[in-house]
């Protein structure tokens, strides 16, 4: 029995895409799907290649190689079918200052072709989802960020669009607004939106389903949070409380056991090549090194040292 | 249809939000007309003339050659009759014309009282007024050789004497040559800055990347630039042409429909300009310089406003017929001052519309919806 595409479960299939400016590779083959509905996190340190594989998915970027639908649209061979099933918040929030709240809706909802039957129900709407029912004269620019960039995701998808590409939209925002805005991300996804969204918050990591790790281009780890945790099964990672965090680290360094350690905080953190290795070995073999530790203790790992321990393979690599 | 409605619409709430537009727009152009139609001497070298020859004798052909050698002047043809002049003075090809009467050989021979008739053009009043001065000073001297030659030793009054009339602006009226050009330098500085920021401003508040994903086509997004700003100039226009009119009383001889109609199709190639820089520019500083170093300076100069084509060296004449302010030029004085329509200023024309088509055809091509 063959599928037919619209009835596809992923909403963007990419497939080794890739982009260069000049020699630089700014995105390296990567490959990954995103299931309709999901909320998909898209991680990376700065210039890891987010905006540019988000710009190559909205039909903004030629892709260099490689290819991606989204929608069931080819984004290098039909950008204009790929627009028009998508809402993107750019990097910087997109509206006009000098209009007005309600001139931005208006502006918005005609260019991309809102229905003026459509128009009133879902000018409320936005307005209602940016808490700016009231302030409809006011000016974005005098207005809170956390209002502002709720504005922006309104006007991005009052076009109702299935898909919706978010590029690091909790930039400069207090973290009560960025709680509220994935607040909003949540219901979307729960009406069948699909949200593709970039951090580099990685506490923000929790509210999406499932994280693609970037690094240099590269797709570096994938899976959902747990199974992102999953890379330290068979390892140790213990975290090391101590004065002399730097000694401590090049110390640890040294140890054939440990494979890695990192500043996490105020402390140490430090993987230990298996689980066989004791703490209180490691403890030992610093207080011989005339290094005093507070403590020593295995700790679950968060996304962080997920995170560095991916980077530091690839650095490796 | 729609969305460009709402883009023009968008287009004039931001401008008339902005608080800095207004003055630049609507105050600027007065404060420069000011400044500028009081301004400026020129100096005259190499100025085009045309030799009414209808004696055709020795003597004359002896004179023609003392005004070619002359580094002021440049003989373009040398015709038979006095009614063969006006299409050169019309279309600029020659300044000023010198006629020699019949029998001013015969005359010149016999030593009897001869005149010489020197018509020049005097739109460019004060150019006109030097080369004027300078033709005058050569028959003069010419004549006085002459007697020299004949009777040594002897100091008699020259003979030869030149009747000097002036077409066109006979008053020599340098504000009324001047005003026209500030018309058309008005026009090109106030749109060209205008277009230059207006695609790429949006390029940088991160908008444009946000009307990519709308179904807005880049034509619509081009005409939705275009007319707003296009909008300011026509009232740029009714602006610089009222205050010469009845402010400065500079005569408009022409027909005031023909010169809105050239300055709209001026405005198409001042306002493509400004698109095209504004598509090669990542930012609004850098698009300021490039329209002001990269295309305004050079054009203005090499115009035919600051120094007169004519006194430009050769190899930098050609160059001048790529600038479409030396067609303008040409237009709004020829308007004004000539009183000339379309049967004289069609080449121009033509050539304004040709540049203007280009330079948007390259804007459209250059602001695609997506980076290759
Ligand atoms: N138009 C371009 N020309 C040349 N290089 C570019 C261009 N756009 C991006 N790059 C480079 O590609 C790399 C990836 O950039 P990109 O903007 O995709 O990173 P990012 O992951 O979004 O980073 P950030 O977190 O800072 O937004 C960077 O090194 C950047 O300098
Ligand atoms: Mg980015």
């Amino acid at each position: 029995m063959s599928v037919p595409q619209s009835a596809s479960p992923d909403a963007i299939v990419v497939r080794d895409l890739t982009r260069k400016f000049g020699s630089f590779v700014a995105v390296d083959h990567l490959s990954f799907t995103v299931r309709t509905g999901e909320i998909f996190g898209f991680l990376g340190s700065n210039g890891a290649g987010k905006t540019t594989t988000i710009r190559m998915l909205c039909g903004l970027l030629k892709p260099t190689s490689g290819a991606a639908t989204v929608g069931g649209r080819d984004v290098g061979r039909d950008p204009e079918g790929v627009k028009a099933r998508i809402g993107y918040m750019s990097q910087k929030f997109s509206l006009y200052e000098l209009l007005t709240v309600d001139q931005n809706i208006r502006l918005y909802a005609e260019l991309y072709g809102v229905p003026p039957k459509r128009f009133a129900e879902r000018r409320r709407f936005v307005l209602a989802m940016a808490g700016l029912e009231g302030r409809e004269k006011a000016l974005p620019r005098d207005l809170p960020g956390g209002f502002r960039q709720r504005l922006a995701l309104g006007c991005a998808i009052l076009h109702e669009p299935p898909i919706l590409f978010l590029d690091e939209p909790t930039g400069g925002v207090d973290p009560i607004s960025r709680r509220q805005f994935w607040r909003l991300i949540d219901q979307l996804s729960k009406s069948g939106v699909t949200v593709l969204v970039t951090t580099h918050h990685l506490d923000e990591a929790e509210y999406c389903h499932r994280l693609a790790l970037i690094h240099a281009g590269r797709l570096a780890a994938l899976g959902t949070t747990r199974e992102l945790k999953q890379i330290f099964a068979d390892r140790q990672l213990v975290e090391i409380r101590t004065e002399r965090s730097v000694d401590v680290m090049r110390a640890l360094d040294a140890m054939e056991e440990v494979e890695e350690s990192s500043l996490f905080g105020t402390a140490v953190h430090a993987v230990l090549r298996s689980r066989d290795v004791e703490p209180s070995e490691i403890v030992a073999r610093l207080a011989a090194q005339h290094l005093a530790v507070e403590s020593v203790e295995p700790v679950q790992p968060s996304l962080e040292d997920v995170f560095l321990d991916v980077v530091e393979k690839a650095g490796r690599e | 249809m729609r969305r460009l409605f709402f883009m023009i619409w968008k287009e004039l709430l931001e401008l008339r939000q902005d608080k800095r537009m207004l003055p630049i727009v609507f105050v600027a152009p007065i404060l420069q007309l000011l400044v500028l139609g009081y301004a400026a001497t020129t100096d005259v070298k190499n100025v085009p003339i045309v030799v009414v020859d209808a004696d055709r004798s020795s003597g004359s052909r002896d004179l023609i050659r003392t005004f070619d050698a002359s580094p002021y002047f440049t003989v373009t043809s040398v015709v038979s009759s006095v009614n063969e002049i006006a299409p050169y003075l019309e279309s600029g090809r020659a300044w000023m014309a010198l006629a020699i009467p019949v029998r001013y050989g015969q005359m010149i021979g016999a030593g009897a009282p001869t005149t010489v008739q020197v018509v020049a053009d005097g739109t460019d009043a004060n150019s006109t007024n030097i080369a004027l001065g300078y033709a005058t000073n050569l028959v003069a001297a010419y004549a006085q050789d002459l007697m020299t030659k004949r009777s040594p030793g002897r100091s008699l009054p020259a003979g030869l004497q030149a009747d000097v009339r002036v077409w066109f602006n006979p008053q020599l009226e340098s504000k009324d040559f001047m005003i026209p050009g500030v018309l058309a330098l008005l026009l090109i500085v106030m749109t060209v800055v205008l277009a230059s920021m207006g695609i790429v401003r949006e390029k940088e508040m991160g908008t444009l990347e946000q009307l990519n994903v709308t179904p807005l086509r880049r034509w619509q997004l081009i005409v939705g630039k275009l007319l707003p700003y296009g909008l300011i100039g026509i009232v740029d226009i009714f602006l610089v042409v009222g205050v010469a009119r009845f402010w400065f009383r500079v005569p408009l001889l022409g027909s005031f429909g023909l010169l809105f109609l050239l300055s709209l199709v001026f405005l198409l190639s001042t306002l493509g300009l400004g698109l095209f820089v504004s598509t090669i520019s990542q930012n609004q500083q850098q698009a300021m310089m490039t329209a002001v170093f990269f295309f305004m300076t050079p054009m203005i100069y090499l115009s035919g406003f600051v120094f007169p084509i004519e006194n430009m060296p050769a190899v930098i004449r050609p160059v001048t017929y790529l600038i479409p302010l030396r067609y303008y030029l040409v237009i709004v004085r020829g308007i004004f001052l000539k009183g000339v329509g379309m049967a004289v200023l069609w080449p121009q024309a033509l050539a304004l519309l040709a540049w203007g088509l280009t330079i948007l055809g390259l804007a459209t091509l250059r602001s695609s919806k997506r980076a290759a």
